[in-house]
């Protein structure tokens, strides 16, 4: 690992308009990213979680540069590719890939497997059919899909596999950073094992770092070194994957664990859930967002927004509570595992 | 325990354009009153199927469903007529689904679709009929529930709309509530806030619950009982204690070990997670062996070659494997 990181991301926002018609001036803003700053080391594999509409997949798709941000900045390996065009974005590319969450929207059905998986590194260089076919052999075989695959179309594929074919193509141009966007979410649990241990296997063979978004929070925690957890297009805590399970410091994230059922009988627990629900995106509420909703809610969360500060050494967190430490010890996670048995 | 509802060898085909394809075959289980029974599998095992049949919901042709009876107290429901089945439905057995969205109709405002049961089956005037929805509405924690009776799906979040869909399911105070994977299109705060509303009713109305997951941490949660289904076929049928404690099947173990555990994480390393190899053989294919055989760890010769019965393998336990005296 490199002192410099290989992805840096500054104060990164992305607003959405509303707009009463087509023409119209926007009505409101939706802040679906705002003010986002993290790094992600080569070799790593960041998590992002969070609830639907949280801005995570938003903030996937900004630093892929399939949309553009309204601030802030990206810097990839050393360069701020926040407003590189079209031209400049192709030798990117060839470093940053993504797999996307529906295995079944995001091949061609009309191609066949060969052309998908050779299809990146076509569009970078030129390469002569034999060529093709034995990237494409590799590639299948590196994924865990036979030769005899490459003549196949998507159709003939389960999800898990076409899952593997997606994995394929965004291994082609042998990237070093791929952007996951729920890549097990579609799958059965027995197959999301398939695919997760081979994400890992791929990760040591091609020293690739990850974005892992995802709802799961039991998957990303298995995944990530380190997590970052966002509410309302913020990151409220980051912590590495040991301390984020064990000792949460922001309420949100406590209560997002202690919603998890756990799966054992012995452990009947009342789910510790959090009233209500993510507030409207239109109308956020002041303060910190999440104090609506909060147990540990006090005056202070109402007016003022509390921003992310480093508590310990890599574990920020942006909560009030403690002058600013959030929780210590006294968390809803801990709460319900105190009610075991 | 009284019985409730009793599945008798029921079988569904259908007619695709693949072949014939068995959806569910020879399936029985029961349930008792004020019993909560978890039927678990993968995506195609044939647990919707086997509920949607319950309510002779099955759409024919394709479908064409056999069946030995489906007691319901003791009245078979399999080959009743049309109206006296929808008699049943909703009145005594009501249905929520994965998706609130295409189960509530987008084009009537949720006081209505939640008052029309009340009219319908119970014969409540409408201004009673709506007092009673909103009442439920509140009863589910809907806020401001009063104010939105004439609200559209459209304008309510997910969780609001499953909600709306429990409330719908209860107003005729149902016996058997079928809910089929009920949070999973949910985020995990709002799962927590539903099965946490649908546990308070069921205690309240003393009422049998039929759930359809996939999620072992919901069936931890929520079951007493637990069957396991496979390709169409019951693999294994236990209590849930034991389910999680002496899993019989192969197949039973590989889900169990396929759960991902919070707070087990060893710092500084990860664990490989476990996997099921292989896929689910097509509906349409005849095995003449075991259904898992090519997946299972500990597959035999026999195992290929006969279809193994589901037979007793202790108190209250089910299991469909050759190796049922020592799989695991």
């Amino acid at each position: 690992m490199s002192d410099t990181p290989l992805l840096a991301v500054y104060e990164l926002s992305r607003h959405f308009p509303l707009r009463g018609g087509l023409l119209s001036r926007p009505r409101a803003w939706v802040r679906a990213v705002d003010g986002v700053t993290f790094t992600v080391d080569e070799g790593e594999s960041f998590g992002l979680v969070g609830e639907s509409g949280c801005g995570k997949t938003t903030l996937g798709r900004l630093v892929l540069r399939l949309i553009d941000a309204s601030g802030g900045r990206i810097v990839f390996h050393g360069r701020d590719i926040t407003h590189f065009n079209r031209m400049e974005m192709r030798p990117v590319r060839q470093e940053l890939q993504a797999i996307f969450q529906d295995p079944y929207s995001s091949l061609d059905p009309r191609m066949k497997v060969e052309s998908i998986v050779t299809e990146p590194f076509g569009a970078i260089e030129r390469i002569s059919k034999a060529e093709r076919r034995e990237l494409a052999a590799e590639l299948l075989d590196r994924v865990g899909l036979r030769a005899g695959d490459l003549k196949k179309y998507p159709h003939e594929f389960s999800g898990g596999q076409r899952q593997r074919i997606g994995i394929a193509r965004a291994l082609c141009v042998r990237p070093r950073l791929i952007v996951a966007d729920e890549p097990v979410s579609a799958l059965d649990v027995s197959v999301q094992a398939q695919v997760i241990n081979l994400m890992e296997d791929l990760k040591e063979v091609y020293h690739l770092s990850y974005i892992f978004i995802s709802h799961d929070l039991s998957i990303v925690e298995h995944v990530c070194d380190r997590i970052a957890v966002m509410y309302l297009g913020k990151i409220v805590e980051l912590a590495t994957a040991e301390i984020f399970a064990a000792a949460p410091r922001h309420p949100y994230t406590s209560a997002l664990l202690a919603s998890v059922p756990l799966p054992d009988p012995h452990r009947r627990t009342k789910p510790f859930a959090v009233e209500g629900e993510v507030p409207d995106p239109f109308n956020p509420p002041s303060g910190c967002a999440f104090h609506p909703r909060c147990p540990f809610v006090f005056d202070r969360c109402r007016i003022e927004r509390p921003s992310l500060l480093e508590v310990t050494r890599g574990h920020s967190v942006a909560c009030w509570l403690k002058g600013g430490r959030g929780l210590e010890g006294e968390s809803l996670h801990r709460r319900r595992s105190a009610q075991r048995g | 325990m009284d019985m409730l509802l009793e599945v008798r060898n029921l079988s569904v085909e259908f007619h695709t354009p693949e072949g014939l394809a068995l959806a569910v075959e020879g399936v029985s289980f029961h349930l008792a009153k004020g019993e909560t029974l978890a039927i678990v599998g993968e995506s195609g095992c044939g647990k919707t199927v086997t509920c949607l049949s319950i309510l002779g919901l099955v759409p024919s042709p394709p479908g064409r469903v056999k069946a030995e009876g489906i007691l319901f107290e003791g009245r078979d429901l399999f080959g009743v007529d049309r109206e006296a089945l929808r008699e049943v439905r909703g009145k005594e057995i009501s249905m929520i689904f994965q998706d609130p969205m295409s189960s509530l109709n987008p084009l009537l405002p949720i006081g209505r679709q939640v008052a029309e049961p009340l009219m319908t089956h119970r014969g409540l005037t409408r201004v009673q009929a709506y007092q009673d929805a909103a009442a439920w509405l509140e009863h589910v924690k809907i806020p401001a529930a009063r104010h939105r009776l004439d609200h559209f799906p459209h304008e309510l979040s997910g969780g609001m709309r499953q909600r709306v869909m429990i409330a719908m399911a209860m107003v005729c105070r149902p016996k058997l509530l079928i809910a089929d994977e009920p949070t999973t299109a949910l985020d995990v705060t709002t799962q927590a806030q539903i099965l946490s509303v649908m546990e308070g009713l069921k205690t309240e109305l003393a009422m049998s619950m039929l759930l359809i997951t996939h999620d072992l941490g919901v069936v931890a949660q929520m079951a007493h009982r637990v069957v396991v289904m496979y390709a169409g076929e019951v693999v294994e049928e236990t209590g849930v204690i034991d389910l999680f404690e002496r899993p019989l099947h192969p197949y039973t173990e590989g889900l169990l070990k396929s759960v991902r555990h919070l707070e087990t994480r060893i710092p500084g390393r990860t664990s490989r997670l476990m996997e099921i190899p292989g896929t689910v053989p097509p509906l349409t294919e005849r095995i003449p062996g075991c259904k898992f055989a090519d997946r299972c760890p500990h597959v035999l010769p026999i195992c290929r070659k006969e279809h193994p019965d589901l037979l007793t393998a202790g108190e209250a336990h089910m299991v469909r494997c050759w190796r049922r005296d020592g799989a695991s």
